[in-house]
């Protein structure tokens, strides 16, 4: 070694003078520091292979058997074509696979510093979408953006992630006791919540609170402050219940009796069930599902994709998808824990439980355990933004976990 | 250069770094939520073990309930031919136009289009519009039905300008004979929304209802069991595959006991006369004709008939819609005199050698009543008193056995009671009775025991009760009117005539009765020397009755100018003539009624007399099937 060049891992050598910078957006050392520091990198392309060489390829060997399943079931849903369903959403898979990549490329120090403007950005999107979204199924949802419809809620989760990430990272587990610390953050997840409940969109919303919360709770809260916020959920979810839309509360009503209006908002719920059961252990056969290709099963292509499986694979097929997912989940999380920055395990932890509770109220919702909401099931269902969301996310994961032995941010612990 | 690789111990996890504070609470967490996340979706694998396997099979059924489609078929109506048979009542196809909606851009002006060709008035264009807005858009609608070859020739020929229309066939119910059998096998109509209650089988399009006479009473055979198809049907109700399909049973093919031709020449013969003529097989009770005039035309009850016939089909006092034969009420009149005959032979009041002295009239409580011969008769006994047709005897007899005993023996022989036979709105008639007329508020007066001697007064009979109760006379069997011969070719136990019990009176007294009303027809001086029989060695025996149908006055009747055939048309009696042939082995009863026919002797006889010739000599080898309507070219 000729020059001092540090290699990858001396990141952690700097990483608590540019931590210190994070937020405030700026580079601790003098200015122009960013070129010398580009300078300072050595070999760039042998690092990006190395990174590349580090990507969990077992991990988007699993991604591309979901969406493989998301593929073939699509087809089927489009009543044995490509066309509509199955073939623009490869399409988008492969996008964003690319996606996934370039941003696993990203190192968490850059991700720290474009937490913020991203999350503004998604603030704006949401007023946005309630200011001049278009209106879908009673609930405005999406917008155009550059030509393609963008839902922001879906952007938002990420963004939110990103940001609670950040801020746990920035005060440390040692503040975590005092609670003026947690307030920016809870404030960070009821902004986003409350618009997305606004939109209408329940299930969305009821997802960001719970990976809000999942964060909160990783991040090192006290028992005590927990204890402190679950006292008063029951009053909170009954003020919660009275601000409901009609609708939203017509989809709790049937959910408690689905059979007292077979024909409106428990149709989907009893044709869902109906088409589950009709599956039994072994399925009806690809593409023989007749709930499914006689479209009784409502939106099947995107929220009650799974029930299309469930009936064509049967309970096999069923298992095996959740299983599938599980496996994902879990993967995810262990990629939290094996992280070596605050910052990383965050924000690989928010992006799994993310995705868990998507499947969560996803699969609930077709099982009929809980009250109907616009909630894909990620990889599988048909739809641009959830994709993209969902490989953003997997991006992000990967992200942590090719920079999983950072130390960045570990000098400030030690001043702490 | 070689990658370096870090310097860390290679640890799986947990990771608890005491450099880094917050990574042992974090890992404790985070494994805390893997468990929560697996039993999270360990908890919704269950419960679609729940609703896959353990009530799969209550789901599969609700799958097919969604998925399957089960239409009914209307089956094929049974025929209804006469006993050698002739189908009297057939199923025709229909042709029809229908619309399906969706086939067509412009609903209204393929509408427009079609009635260019095809007449539309403005009560179908309303239909279909109404058709349209409460069906879905591939359910098609009925433009126009009964087409006719030149019809359906311009719609072929236009449809490139017609998309969507649509040439159907349906059946429609067809009566060869028209008006002839109208009353007797009655008619069928579209069910109403009671009868679609009761039976999913007629909410099916197309189905009919019996609505009168044999098709009413034997709709039950006549309807068939309908068929099914499945169907494999979307979540909009749209046909994507037929599944099964099970081909109804036609209903029954109902046999008759009425022989048409018999049934053409007793109308032909009663001509415009309003009467009506009952043809009774005597042995059996089958009815071989009925007759009724004047009638209707079935058919026009299929399509639905016109406010305007139907006012002019009630409002005629020739009454076409009713049944005369089995709804028609008219005082017996003299043919009642051998039921009160029987009544007082069977009490013992009189013997049939008892003689009674007719002056022309019988006093009673200060009234008087007359005999039809105003001298009056004489010394008779009952053979002479029921040739001569005595009023007076009767009146005398009726006066000393009380009303009661006629009506039992007026009922036993069928007469003011409810017969079996298969045809709805029949009338019971009334035999009176003191106690009746008690019910009724009123009090019993002798008198009224004396004018029911004769027939007259409150006693009300119908032709077929004057038919059935000539035939037990004739036979001495309590046979009882029917229609219904045969169900598919299976000859009923009714047309056995020693199935039928013998009546409970002595065969002595109904020989006296038969030998009263063989001369009658067949002694000098009888009432109906018309009636006599042109056929060699065959003899009938008979009773005529003409029934006033308003009391004569005294005044008129002292005036010396009574003369009935003077009166009005509604004022003048009814004619009235049992009979039954031949004398010495009783085959046919015939009963005649003719609305203000006047004397039973003059009108009623002399077609009777036709009627029973007709009906002796009609050979059942030489009958002929008219061309065209043999039961497989109706079908």
């Amino acid at each position: 070694m000729v020059l001092p060049v540090k290699p990858t891992s001396g990141l952690a050598n700097r990483s608590g003078a540019a931590a210190r910078g994070v937020l405030a957006g700026l580079d601790p050392r003098k200015s122009g520091g960013r070129f010398r520091k580009r300078l300072l990198r050595a070999e760039p392309s042998f690092r990006i292979l190395s990174k590349l060489w580090s990507v969990s390829w077992l991990y988007v060997l699993l991604i591309c058997v979901l969406a493989g399943v998301g593929y073939v079931s699509l087809y089927s849903a489009g009543g044995g074509s490509a066309r509509p369903f199955a073939g623009p959403q490869a399409m988008r898979f492969g996008f964003g696979l690319v996606l996934m990549i370039t941003v696993a490329m990203m190192p968490p120090r850059f991700l720290v510093r474009i937490a913020v403007p991203l999350y503004i950005v998604a603030i704006g999107l949401l007023v946005a979408v309630l200011r001049m979204g278009h209106v879908g199924k009673g609930a405005e949802r999406w917008i155009m953006l550059g030509g393609m419809q963008v839902q922001p809620s879906e952007y938002a989760k990420v963004a939110l992630v990103l940001m609670l990430a950040a801020w746990f990272h920035r005060i440390s587990y040692a503040r975590m006791g005092n609670p003026l610390w947690l307030i920016p953050p809870t404030l960070m997840v009821l902004l986003p919540v409350g618009l997305v409940l606004k939109e209408p969109n329940l299930g969305t919303g009821v997802i960001i609170g719970g990976v809000g919360a999942a964060m909160f709770f990783a991040a090192g809260m006290r028992l005590w402050q927990i204890a402190l916020l679950i006292l008063p959920t029951p009053v909170l979810l009954k003020i919660a219940y009275a601000h409901l839309h009609d609708y939203q509360k017509a989809r709790i009503t049937t959910f408690m009796h689905p059979e007292s209006d077979p024909l409106g908002a428990g149709y989907n719920i009893i044709q869902s069930k109906i088409a589950l059961g009709s599956g039994g252990m072994w399925g009806q056969g690809y593409m023989r599902g007749t709930q499914g290709q006689l479209n009784f099963l409502p939106e099947k292509q995107t929220d009650f994709i799974f029930t299309m499986i469930a009936e064509e694979w049967g309970y096999v097929g069923g298992i095996a998808v959740i299983g599938l997912l599980l496996l994902l989940i879990l993967g995810g999380m262990i990629m939290a824990i094996r992280s070596r920055n605050r910052f990383g395990r965050l924000l690989a932890l928010g992006i799994s439980v993310n995705f868990f509770l998507y499947c969560l109220v996803n699969l609930s919702m077709v099982m009929g355990a809980i009250p109907v909401g616009g909630v894909p099931l990620p990889l599988i269902s048909y739809g641009g933004s959830a994709m993209l969301d969902v490989m953003l996310g997997f991006g992000l994961l990967m992200s942590v976990w090719v920079h999983r032995n950072s130390r960045f941010g570990e000098e400030r612990e030690e001043q702490e | 250069m070689k990658l370096r690789r870090r310097k860390e111990p290679k640890r799986l996890m947990p990771i608890r770094d005491p450099k880094d504070p917050g990574s042992g609470v974090f890992t404790r967490r985070a494994l805390l939520l893997m468990a929560a996340q697996t039993a999270a979706l360990g908890v919704l694998g269950r419960r679609l073990y729940d609703l896959q396997i353990r009530d799969g099979d209550h789901f599969a059924k609700l799958a097919d309930n969604n998925r399957i489609s089960k239409r009914l078929l209307a089956p094929p109506r049974g025929l209804i031919v006469d006993r050698y048979g002739v189908a009297i009542a057939a199923n025709k196809t229909n042709w029809r136009a229908l619309l399906l909606p969706e086939e067509t851009t412009d609903v209204q002006g393929t509408i427009d289009r079609f009635s260019t060709l095809v007449p539309l008035d403005e009560r179908d264009r309303a239909r279909v519009a109404r058709e349209m807005r409460h069906k879905r858009k591939f359910v098609p609608v009925m433009l126009r039905d009964f087409l006719s070859w030149d019809d359906m020739a311009r719609i072929e020929l236009n449809s490139p300008g017609l998309p969507g229309v649509l040439i159907d066939v349906g059946t429609t119910r067809f009566y060869p004979y028209g008006s002839l059998l109208a009353h007797t096998v009655g008619y069928v109509a579209p069910p109403n929304e009671q009868d679609v209650a009761k039976s999913a089988l007629l909410a099916l399009p197309g189905m009919r209802m019996g609505r009168a006479g044999v098709e009413q009473s034997q709709d039950d055979l006549l309807r068939g069991e309908s068929g099914s198809v499945q169907m494999e049907v979307n979540a909009v109700g749209r046909v994507m595959a037929e599944l099964d399909r099970v081909e109804g049973t036609p209903g029954d093919q109902i046999s008759l006991s009425l022989d048409v031709g018999l049934q053409q020449a007793v109308l032909g013969r009663i001509g415009d006369q309003v009467a009506s003529a009952v043809v009774m097989d005597c042995r059996n009770g089958e009815v071989v004709a009925m007759v009724s005039n004047p009638s209707f035309d079935p058919s026009l009850f299929d399509s639905g008939v016109s406010r305007a016939q139907w006012a002019e089909w009630t409002s005629n006092e020739r009454t076409p819609l009713i049944n005369k034969a089995v709804a028609g009420v008219y005082p017996p009149g003299s043919t009642f005199k051998p039921a009160v005959a029987m009544a007082a032979l069977s009490s013992g009041a009189i013997s049939a050698t008892d003689r009674f002295f007719c002056p022309g009239h019988f006093d009673m409580g200060g009234a008087r009543f007359h005999c039809w011969a105003k001298y009056g008769h004489g010394s008779l006994d009952l053979h002479q008193a029921l040739k001569f047709s005595c009023d007076v005897y009767f009146y005398e007899v009726a006066h000393r056995i009380g009303m009661e005993k006629i009506a039992e023996s007026a009922h036993a022989f069928g007469l003011g009671t409810e017969l079996g036979i298969e045809l709805p709105h029949q009338r019971e008639g009334l035999i009176p009775t003191p106690e009746w007329r008690r019910r009724h508020g009123h009090h019993w007066n002798g008198g009224d025991t004396v004018v029911s001697g004769i027939g007259q007064g409150f006693v009300q009979v119908t032709p077929l009760q004057l038919a059935t109760y000539t035939s037990r006379i004739a036979t001495g069997r309590a046979v009882e009117p029917h229609l219904v011969r045969a169900v598919n070719g299976s000859v009923g136990a009714k047309a056995e005539p020693t199935n039928w019990p013998a009546l409970d009176m002595d065969p002595k007294f109904l020989d006296a009765l038969r030998g009263g009303m063989f001369a009658v027809v067949n002694e000098p001086h009888g009432t109906a020397p018309k009636a006599r029989l042109d056929i060699p060695g065959v003899q009938m025996a008979g009773k005529t009755g003409s029934a006033q149908v308003r009391r004569v006055s005294r005044a008129l009747r002292e005036s010396g100018h009574f003369n009935s055939a003077s009166l009005p048309w509604e004022y003048r009696p009814h004619a009235l003539f049992i009979c039954f042939a031949p004398f010495d082995a009783p085959r046919y009863a015939v009963s005649v009624v003719i609305e203000h026919g006047n004397a039973g002797a003059d009108a009623a006889a002399p077609l009777a007399r036709d009627i029973m010739t007709d009906a002796l000599t009609r050979d059942p080898v030489n009958h002929r099937i008219p061309p065209g309507q043999t039961v497989a070219d109706a079908e």
